[in-house]
């Protein structure tokens, strides 16, 4: 009888357990994003539970898991089962589109492409500016050396190559001419750096280097993290936006019915709360409000889009950053 | 022909039946092993043979495959010279602290390999602890193909001494002195008694060293500067088409290495067979 009885205790136990775990996974999100957003998204994702909750009155729960961005898709498209993706480049996002991962027109189902927040291409260079670097013809000077990610490897290298290539375009320049220029600055690079933070810490642990070219939100990372005055921000005449898109994941939502949470989640980024936290983090906010209210960290600096001179960002991996490509002539032999 | 072979014989085993044993080898070294390397070269089928061929023969891959094999080489090479000699010490000498030492062997083991890659180019860039002392000589340790070496000679440097240990400990003292007393130099001797004896395990040693460092890729890509045609390793030319989402020329790479490790193997394993009949030995 007794034993019975705690079989049964025991069987209800489990089945409560488990009910407790479905519901709970119902109301969880993964959101799988780039390396340097770990931040953010730490912020944002306490906005956004006390959002939910105060207008949905629904607890949720929301995971992060953080890598290089396209390693990252290529997760998501083997199988990791993120309900929402937030990538630096469009191409990861295009590549689980392609895939049937995410939906075809994602770009168009978000504000501005999908991309609720940007960043742009800078330069760093040591405190006081010694080789006096001011705009993109200065690192093709002889006397000063580049740092840069390789764009093999890291999105970040893929738009300063482009952001190099632009630059020339954007003043009236052909594209031979930008091909030149680009072959140039990559001559006056020492060592191509595997990602984002590889070529920060070369640049600034080993001292490698006059110049290094990075995104803006790490700009502003590096100087939170080895003290101002180390090193100084200079802003080119002219650079590209990066964008940074978003994605419901459209098969893990139908599996585990978080559509609606996936959805909600990634449009609370557009609110001027969260653009709000993206601008302490560095990265630039879409809202105007938010982003003039920050003007003094985001200075105005007049840019182009990838569209503009390079169709997309994957028209220009297949032109410039695929095998054989043109990034490829300008090692090859 | 001999008495033996025609007598009944029962030995007890340790482990279960022959069948049972061989077929749960095979299982397993399939599910370990020979499974995922099937599904590599699976992978590469999506590619027509034109195809494969121009993705594993492009310049920078073919550049790569220079370093990264060169870079091995020279590496294992250096580790079977000076590993052997660490073996010695360890086992031929008493000395304080010995201990420690020994266990030091087995840090680059242990160690996540991008740590060692990064305290590596640490210590030698030019504004390193080392590097600063070989800058002004104009000599550059990191950031090019010195740098590739030197952290491939890092992670391999164990294998050597490791294989190498045992065999000497186990090696006769008495043979040595036998050859003393007839007369034998000290070259004489290791020339002719002590190298046959450890040549199995030296070559053991370098081909493990060597088929590490082919694969190793926390521990250089830091150090190597990565430029394309001078200091790209294998391994970043196949980690750069993944984040190109060329899956194919991926594993189309990987499987060229796969093909030139597995002949490096077969050809010490043929070695030491030689080297084993050449020395007497029972093969």
């Amino acid at each position: 009888m007794t034993s019975t009885t705690t079989l049964k205790t025991l069987f209800a136990a489990l089945a409560l357990g488990a009910s407790a775990l479905a519901s709970a996974q119902s109301s969880s999100l993964l959101n799988v994003s780039y390396d340097v957003a770990r931040e953010f998204y730490k912020d944002y994702n306490q906005t956004f539970i006390a959002h939910y909750k105060k207008t949905k009155g629904v607890d949720v729960k929301v995971d992060q898991a953080h890598a290089g961005s396209s390693a990252q898709a290529r997760a998501v498209n083997d199988g990791l089962a993120a309900d929402v993706v937030t990538f630096n480049t469009t191409t990861d996002v295009q590549f689980l589109a392609d895939n049937g991962v995410v939906a075809k027109d994602w770009a168009k189902k978000f504000p501005h492409d999908a991309s609720p927040t940007t960043s742009t291409m800078l330069f760093l260079v040591r405190h006081g500016n010694p080789k006096n670097i001011k705009d993109w013809a200065d690192l093709t000077r002889p006397d000063v050396k580049v740092i840069v990610v390789n764009p093999k490897t890291g999105g970040n290298g893929r738009y300063a190559y482009l952001g190099a290539w632009g630059s020339v375009r954007e003043k009236g320049g052909t594209d031979a001419q930008a091909a030149d220029f680009v072959a140039k600055l990559y001559k006056n690079v020492p060592v191509l750096a595997k990602g984002g933070r590889d070529a920060t810490a070369t640049f600034l642990q080993r001292g490698i280097g006059d110049v290094l070219i990075t995104f803006e939100s790490e700009v502003v990372s590096v100087e939170r993290e080895f003290g101002k005055g180390k090193v100084d921000a200079v802003y080119p005449s002219v650079s590209i936006t990066a964008e940074n898109p978003v994605a419901v994941v459209e098969r893990t939502v139908a599996k585990k019915g978080t559509a609606e949470l996936a959805k909600a989640y990634l449009d609370y980024l557009y609110s001027d709360e969260a653009q709000e936290i993206a601008a302490r983090h560095a990265i630039r906010p879409r809202s105007e409000a938010v982003l003039k209210r920050h003007g003094d960290q985001f200075k105005p600096i007049q840019q182009f889009t990838v569209a503009k001179y390079f169709g997309s960002l994957t028209e220009a991996q297949k032109v410039h950053f695929n095998d054989g490509g043109q990034f490829d002539k300008l090692y090859g032999k | 022909m001999s008495a033996n072979t025609s007598a009944p014989r029962r030995s007890k085993r340790v482990l279960p039946g022959f069948g049972l044993t061989l077929g749960y080898t095979l299982f397993y070294l399939s599910l370990i092993v020979l499974i995922p390397l099937l599904a590599l070269l699976f992978k590469t089928f999506s590619m027509s043979w034109p195809q494969f061929w121009e993705a594993v023969t492009a310049p920078r891959v073919l550049a790569s495959y220079r370093l990264t094999f060169g870079a091995s080489f020279i590496a294992a090479c250096v580790n079977l010279v000076f590993g052997l000699l660490i073996a010695w010490v360890l086992v031929r000498y008493r000395f304080p602290g010995k201990k420690v030492v020994d266990a030091l062997v087995d840090l680059p083991f242990a160690l996540p390999t991008a740590v060692a890659g990064i305290s590596l180019t640490a210590l030698l860039a030019g504004n390193g602890w080392v590097g600063q002392y070989f800058e002004p000589l104009g000599i550059q340790l990191a950031f090019n193909p010195n740098g590739v070496v030197i952290a491939l000679i890092f992670i391999g440097l164990p294998f050597v001494v490791r294989t190498v240990q045992p065999v000497l400990e186990d090696s006769e003292k008495e043979l040595e002195e036998a050859a003393t007393s007839l007369g034998a130099t000290r070259w004489q001797i290791f020339r002719h008694v002590i190298l046959p004896g450890i040549m199995p395990a030296l070559l053991t040693g370098f081909a493990m060293a060597f088929a590490r460092a082919i694969g190793e890729y926390g521990s250089v890509i830091f150090i190597a500067g990565n430029m394309p045609m001078v200091s790209e390793i294998t391994p970043l030319i196949i980690i750069g088409k993944l984040e190109q989402y060329d899956y194919a020329g991926a594993t189309a790479v990987a499987v060229v290495m796969l093909f030139f490790s597995f002949v490096m193997l077969l050809v010490i394993n043929a070695l030491q067979a030689w080297q084993r009949r050449h020395a007497g030995m029972p093969a």
